[in-house]
């Protein structure tokens, strides 16, 4: 046994053939082996992308729900309209910082924004739960009206249902919304392009971890609050800060900034490299994460993007994100190389690299 | 963060391993074995290894709690929890492991009441809140997560609480490290010992490592320079021809180990005479199970267990990749058929396990992400 180059560079060709061979097979079309939904169909990891592939778009497939971005495009008599829906089924429903309400009347601006949209009018259904309490929907329907008035957008239509005792966890809301496109060029996911810059709109991981302590199953206490918040504004700060130089824009909502990295890698084929260091994480969330051994790079937000911008313009765009009140912290946490595509990858503090990968389950769910 | 930046420092990282890289004799390679899973997942998280000269090798070993639970073990706990009258409880990293009727995650999915918890006291509280149930604690892991599972029966026994119970699982490290030591296939220079095992056992038992097989063992942090600084210990002892057990992790680590823990393990289990590993077969006296006088809370007596006994899948090659002998890559269904999506192996499922944390954070050639950053 010895440290022969040639017995290395044989072992390093072996495992490059075996790990191109698990990437073919990462890329393989796929299939839903379970008989039943698992709580990580739900995690906005690979076990949902794979029910989205095999259920969804198997029976909905169409041209402009392939693309799966945050909403889809429609051109109408002329407009360029998009389209959004999503639901929420945060447990508990109010939390520091925020509730159900106004986080889901922000989700759906905010899948409006980071599609390049100006939201306009929103829907709410509702499925209550028989003995829920009426002075907690007013609740939650006065911070809807109040995060709706601040977004610039109005509820128009909506429903509602009531379940019995026991058949939903007292409010579970859904809201669609409409936006209209109102600039020549729309981010997308499949854009960035090597030599772009990935830029975060601020400090990561503040819902996750605020619903987390919410529940009081660890006996922590902190001043963390949720980071809800309508990203319209800043957005169009950044899109007009730099024309045309936006190539992708997302929410780091379910699966945190690491999910939607992975998205672009894939999408577009390329590999993200994140610097650890320069990611914004406020040191109650780190604290938290470090405790519950989760990576805050997973953990969800709802008042935070992910921007992919042209190399040369993400001084100015991180500059123009600082003068808003919702991008004060925000910041490149890393570049867009052409190898290995599909990959994304961290050069940690400490000084080595590692993947950051789409995850498998979800470690908390109904963050949101 | 104050008390965890300090152990991940890329300046003092650097320094640490230009003396290892100075430590390492031309043409003659050093492989050390971690035995603990928290251990292989710090080197992979932080991306240790790119530290580490092409001669220094760290194999990855046994110690992933999850990871050396046999299939069996899991259709049992499934088989109490199908039961109308239980409330199954677990750590969230045993949801997903396979048995030969599929995972805890599908048993729930099909009405099985399986509730996660982070500690055996939570599912202690489960059971005073919910008296009509039988609430069974599915107790998992080294002499790490032993003590809080005897502790935690100790609090049952005092406040009266008979509607509790361990399906105990729960296995001991010195066997596993003297399987290790007896497998023909392997070749070690030395251990990189556990860090919270030993903060209970202390340092002594690790003694006939060092004397007897000639081994050096350094017990370790669980952060990234930790294990640096462990390494260099071991070079240095290699390279002085030492062989003797030394202790890294003094700030946590008592040499005499942690007696009221040790005492409250002693008083509630004792040792089985023989328990099967996953992919390493029976060891004999290598697992515990609830002692006599702690009958009342021992899920095996209250419930009819089948003992189902499962053999690993032909494809596995679970008990080579926890022996060490095999990498995680060079598993024949390694990342194909075997993923964290759809495990075959244990060691695909936990965080802790070698497979996963190659497969989450390692899977990518070195070379070829030196090459494309560089341009």
């Amino acid at each position: 046994m010895n440290s022969d180059p040639i017995a290395v560079e044989a072992r390093g060709a072996k495992e490059s053939q075996v790990l191109a061979r698990v990437e073919r097979a990462r890329r393989r079309k796929a299939v839903v082996r379970e008989e039943r939904i698992t709580l990580a169909h739900g995690a906005g990891g690979r076990a949902t992308r794979t029910l989205i592939d095999a259920v969804f778009l198997e029976a909905f497939g169409n041209p402009l729900l392939a693309p799966l971005e945050d909403g889809a495009t429609l051109p109408l008599d002329g407009a360029r309209a998009v389209f959004t829906t999503d639901s929420y089924v945060v447990s508990p429903l109010f939390f520091p910082g925020g509730d159900i309400g106004d986080l889901a009347v922000n989700g759906t601006v905010n899948d409006l924004a980071v599609c390049g949209a100006r939201p306009l009018y929103l829907s709410a259904g509702f499925i209550l739960e028989e003995g829920f309490p009426v002075a907690d929907l007013r609740r939650i329907t006065a911070s809807m009206s109040a995060a709706a008035r601040a977004a610039g957008v109005s509820i128009v239509t909506g429903d509602t249902k009531v379940v019995q005792r026991g058949k939903a966890d007292g409010c579970y809301v859904t809201t669609s919304g409409v936006g209209l496109l109102e600039r020549p060029s729309a981010p997308s996911l499949t854009a960035a392009r090597p030599g772009d810059a990935v830029v975060v709109s601020g400090p990561i991981g503040d819902h996750g971890a605020a619903i987390m302590l919410a529940r009081g199953e660890f006996g922590i206490e902190s001043g963390l609050r949720s980071d809800t918040a309508p990203l319209h504004d800043v957005v169009a700060t950044l899109l007009d800060a730099v024309p045309g130089q936006v190539r992708t824009l997302r929410d780091a909502t379910r699966g945190g900034v690491a999910t939607i990295l992975n998205e672009v890698a894939t999408a577009a084929r390329v590999a993200v490299v994140v610097e650890e260091d320069a990611v914004p994480v406020r040191p109650e969330v780190t604290g938290v994460c470090e405790l519950l051994g989760i990576d805050p790079l997973y953990v969800a937000c709802e008042g935070r993007f992910v921007a992919v911008v042209a190399g040369e313009c993400a001084g100015r765009a991180v500059e123009a994100l600082r003068g808003h009140p919702l991008g004060e912290d925000a910041a490149v946490i890393g570049t867009i190389k052409d190898d290995p595509p599909g990959l994304v990858l961290l050069r940690t503090a400490f000084g080595g690299t590692r993947i950051v990968d789409v995850l498998v389950g979800d470690p908390l769910p109904r963050i949101c | 963060m104050r008390f965890v930046d300090e152990y991940r420092d890329a300046a003092a990282a650097r320094a640490l391993a230009a003396r290892i890289a100075s430590r390492c004799e031309p043409g003659r390679e050093y492989k050390f074995m971690e035995v603990c899973g928290g251990h292989t997942h710090t080197i992979y998280k932080h991306g240790l290894e790119d530290h580490l000269p092409p001669a220094v090798t760290l194999v990855h070993g046994p110690g992933c709690p999850v990871c050396v639970i046999p299939m069996g073990r899991v259709d049992d706990a499934i088989h109490i929890a199908r039961r109308p009258d239980v409330i199954m409880t677990s750590f969230g990293d045993m949801m997903r492991v396979p048995g030969g009727e599929g995972s805890f995650l599908d048993a729930k999915a099909e009405g099985a009441d399986i509730r996660m918890v982070y500690s055996p006291l939570d599912a202690l509280k489960i059971a005073r809140e919910n008296p009509d149930r039988n609430v069974v604690f599915m107790g998992i892991g080294f002499e790490t997560t032993t003590p809080s599972t005897a502790m935690t029966v100790l609090r049952a026994a005092e406040e009266g609480v008979g509607n509790f119970s361990v399906f105990c699982n729960h296995v001991l490290i010195i066997p596993a490290i003297k399987a290790i030591l007896d497998s023909p296939d392997l070749r070690l220079d030395g251990f990189v010992g556990p860090g919270h095992v030993s903060a209970v056992i202390g340092c002594e038992p690790y003694r006939f490592i060092a004397e007897e097989h000639g081994k050096p063992l350094v017990v370790a942090g669980f952060e990234p320079l930790d294990i640096l600084q462990s390494v260099d210990m071991l070079l240095a002892q290699v390279g002085e021809g030492r062989s003797v057990v030394e202790n890294q992790y003094a700030r946590v680590v008592p040499w005499e180990g942690n007696r009221i823990a040790l005492e409250a393990i002693g008083k509630v289990m004792r040792v089985r005479p023989h328990f099967e590993w996953r992919g390493l077969g029976f060891i004999s006296h290598s697992a515990l199970e609830m002692s006599d006088e702690y009958a009342a809370f021992d899920a095996e007596r209250i419930f009819d267990v089948p003992g189902a006994r499962i053999a690993d899948p032909k494809s596995c090659q679970c008990g080579e990749v926890l022996k060490g002998v095999l990498k995680p890559w060079e598993c024949k269904v390694f990342g194909t058929a075997c993923t964290p999506e759809t495990p075959i192996g244990t060691c695909m499922v936990s965080s802790e396990g070698a497979c996963a944390a190659y497969y989450n954070f390692g899977r990518f050639s070195r070379e070829r992400v030196r090459e494309a950053t560089r341009a």
